[in-house]
């Protein structure tokens, strides 16, 4: 078998691994930790009548040995079935399904504020080494990796919406406008296939504000990261010959030192969308966006169990599969990582 | 060797600017911590007319919707939250480090298991695995330190692993073990001093990221219960009271300095270290 075939198929098999790992651990959190299904779901009354919590336990398949629930909760995953929010009352995958994909253009779009500007910035950083430029970048994106981003949102939202009121408040669209029809569930895209430029701008000033206070962490990382990449590859012999042979700058930065240096940067953006996910969950909340993360937050700050597992199921796998994209991507690009 | 050339460098490292203004900070906030009772205005828990009192003279960061001194539980809460974090990334040094030294160590099926379980922990979001955990222990400051450790314990244990691997097959381990030390004599004499220069600038680096996490459950109400003055949890009620900005503000901003302070001491340390472990550390610290 060709090496890259056997690395692909070794990868593939490790997610599916890593996924049915995912699966065990959402249900052992949500099954053998002491905090008490019935007593958060019941009302105090009901709690008191013995009758009712047994129907409870046997509707929900608590009265079953262990092993059987967690069959019975792999096959319901397998069907898509994520069980029934408590606070809903709807299934946990209809819920998630409707959110994901707000979350999803959220995320998106901060990854790419991130990649852009975080590149950007090491670039600089490195080529100006031990300037003032790179000084100042280094104290921002550390100032960057240290702002809790839930205390952030809400300063933003105070500052630019509610005093200066230069950008638009809550939610994806001006409610006025309606909204695009759904095609790919991504406002932005669909206002774009529908031709409706007016719908397109409103859902683009709403999403910079959430979407910069997302990136502001993971512009620190990358600035840092791409920094000794770069400073890394500077230092390589081929590009001491490249400058030696006269190359412009540019050609250098570009051809040379970008191309290699790129590499290891997607991996950690891979790891940065993860960490963009998880930031969602603090921000939405605050900008009323209509994505999992607010569904989370909810969903926490009222112990729903079966929604909190299905976020962190749902997340998980996105999160899995994402690095799996960028794993294979790192072995097509680079040849002696499939050797491995 | 790791340690010799930390400690040789580190009289440079103190000179930066950057290192200076983080450990400006951090003992700052040191001594309001210990000395929050003197230093405090007011009895953080006491409600007193006015309500949502603007910054001002006699309540220079206001007061919340409660009556209660917000300068005040903002110095308290550097009793909360800055004890509670230090204890964690102990712990997880600790747990991290002990099981991430025995993969190392050991190799083989202890080796497996233990970082196919870590491996697991990577698999999540920190945040998302971090609530999910303590959704299920049920909310309360301690179970919220719980779900961060563990979320945070595995960076330790690859960190750790990959150091002891790289001093195992070392001349004066092996001579050692050949000498008739036990397992745990030589982890603890030869390969200990090894690692720790490394283990602890990634501790340092970590304090922030934990207080971010630990304020962050709190702020989703798994962490810190109502009259506590902890930090995040201040910055959730400010939500509720929107207009009176102080109420977020200023907790928010105590988040801020502490995570810097803590990055800024880090983040030179682990230029202090050499290139080769301090990329190891990089690596891992995302």
């Amino acid at each position: 078998m060709p090496p890259l075939a056997r690395f692909l198929i070794r990868r593939v098999l490790l997610a599916v691994l890593m996924a049915w790992g995912i699966t065990l651990v959402t249900f052992v959190l949500t099954n053998l930790v002491p905090g008490d299904p019935v007593a958060a779901n019941l009302g105090q009354r009901a709690l008191g009548d013995p009758a009712i919590v047994a129907q409870w336990r046997a509707e929900h398949g608590l009265d079953k040995p262990l092993w059987q629930q967690y069959l019975l909760h792999l096959q319901g995953l397998v069907q898509g079935d994520l069980g029934t929010s408590q606070q809903s009352h709807r299934p946990v995958s209809q819920d998630l399904a409707e959110f994901v994909p707000a979350t999803l253009e959220l995320a998106g779009a901060a990854i790419l504020v991130s990649l852009v500007l975080g590149v950007a910035f090491g670039v600089i950083a490195a080529l100006r080494r031990d300037r003032l430029s790179d000084h100042a970048l280094r104290v921002l994106s550390l100032v960057g990796i240290s702002v809790p981003t839930f205390w952030l949102a809400l300063v933003a939202f105070y500052v630019f919406f509610y005093r200066l009121q230069i950008t638009p408040g809550s939610g994806r669209v001006d409610a006025a406008l309606g909204g695009a029809p759904a095609v790919t569930g991504l406002q932005t895209v669909d206002a774009l296939l529908a031709g409706r430029w007016d719908i397109f701008a409103s859902a683009v000033g709403h999403l910079i504000t959430p979407a910069l206070v997302l990136a502001l962490y993971t512009i620190g990382l990358l600035t840092r990261f791409t920094r000794s990449a770069v400073l890394e590859v500077l230092g390589q012999d081929y590009v001491r010959a490249a400058r030696a042979k006269g190359l412009p700058g540019r050609t250098i930065l570009f051809r040379y030192v970008l191309r290699s240096a790129l590499v290891p940067i997607i991996t950690v953006a891979g790891l940065a969308f993860g960490s963009l996910l998880s930031g969602t969950v603090l921000v939405e909340a605050i900008f009323a966006w209509p994505g999992i993360g607010q569904y989370a937050y909810k969903s926490a700050t009222t112990l729903d169990l079966p929604a909190v597992m299905g976020v962190g199921l749902v997340v998980g796998i996105v999160y899995l599969v994402i690095n799996l994209v960028v794993d294979v991507l790192y072995g097509v690009i680079d040849p002696r990582v499939r050797l491995q | 060797m790791t340690r010799v050339s930390l400690l040789g460098r580190l009289p440079e490292a103190w000179r930066q600017p950057l290192a200076v203004a983080g450990a400006v900070l951090a003992l700052l906030w040191l001594v309001v911590a210990l000395a929050a009772p003197w230093l405090a205005p007011h009895d953080p828990l006491a409600q007193e007319l006015p309500r949502l009192a603007p910054p001002g003279p006699g309540h220079w960061f206001g007061t919340d919707q409660l009556g209660r001194d917000i300068l005040s539980r903002v110095m308290y809460g550097a009793r909360v939250s800055i004890p509670l974090t230090l204890l964690l990334v102990a712990l997880s040094v600790l747990v991290g480090g002990l099981l991430g030294a025995c993969a190392g160590y050991f190799g083989r099926w202890v080796d497996e298991t233990i970082m196919r379980v870590a491996d697991l922990v990577f698999a999540f979001p920190t945040v998302i695995l971090a609530m999910v955990v303590a959704a299920a222990l049920g909310a309360s400051l301690t179970n919220a330190v719980l779900a961060v450790l563990v979320v945070a314990w595995p960076a330790y244990a690859r960190v750790t692993r990959g150091l002891v691997l790289g001093v195992r097959e070392r001349e004066f381990v092996l001579s050692g073990r050949l000498l008739g030390f036990s397992v745990w004599r030589s982890l603890r004499v030869d390969v200990l001093p090894n690692i720790t220069g490394p283990v602890l600038v990634l501790a340092t680096l970590d304090i922030g990221t934990a207080l971010l996490l630990l304020s962050g459950l709190s702020f989703l109400g798994l962490g810190a219960k109502p009259p506590s003055p902890e930090w995040g949890a201040m910055v959730a009620s400010g939500v509720e009271v929107f207009d009176s900005w102080w109420v977020a503000t200023f907790p928010g901003l105590a988040i801020l300095t502490v995570v810097l302070a803590f990055n800024f001491l880090g983040d030179t340390l682990r230029d202090a270290l050499d290139p080769r472990t301090a990329r190891a550390i990089k690596e891992r610290a995302l």
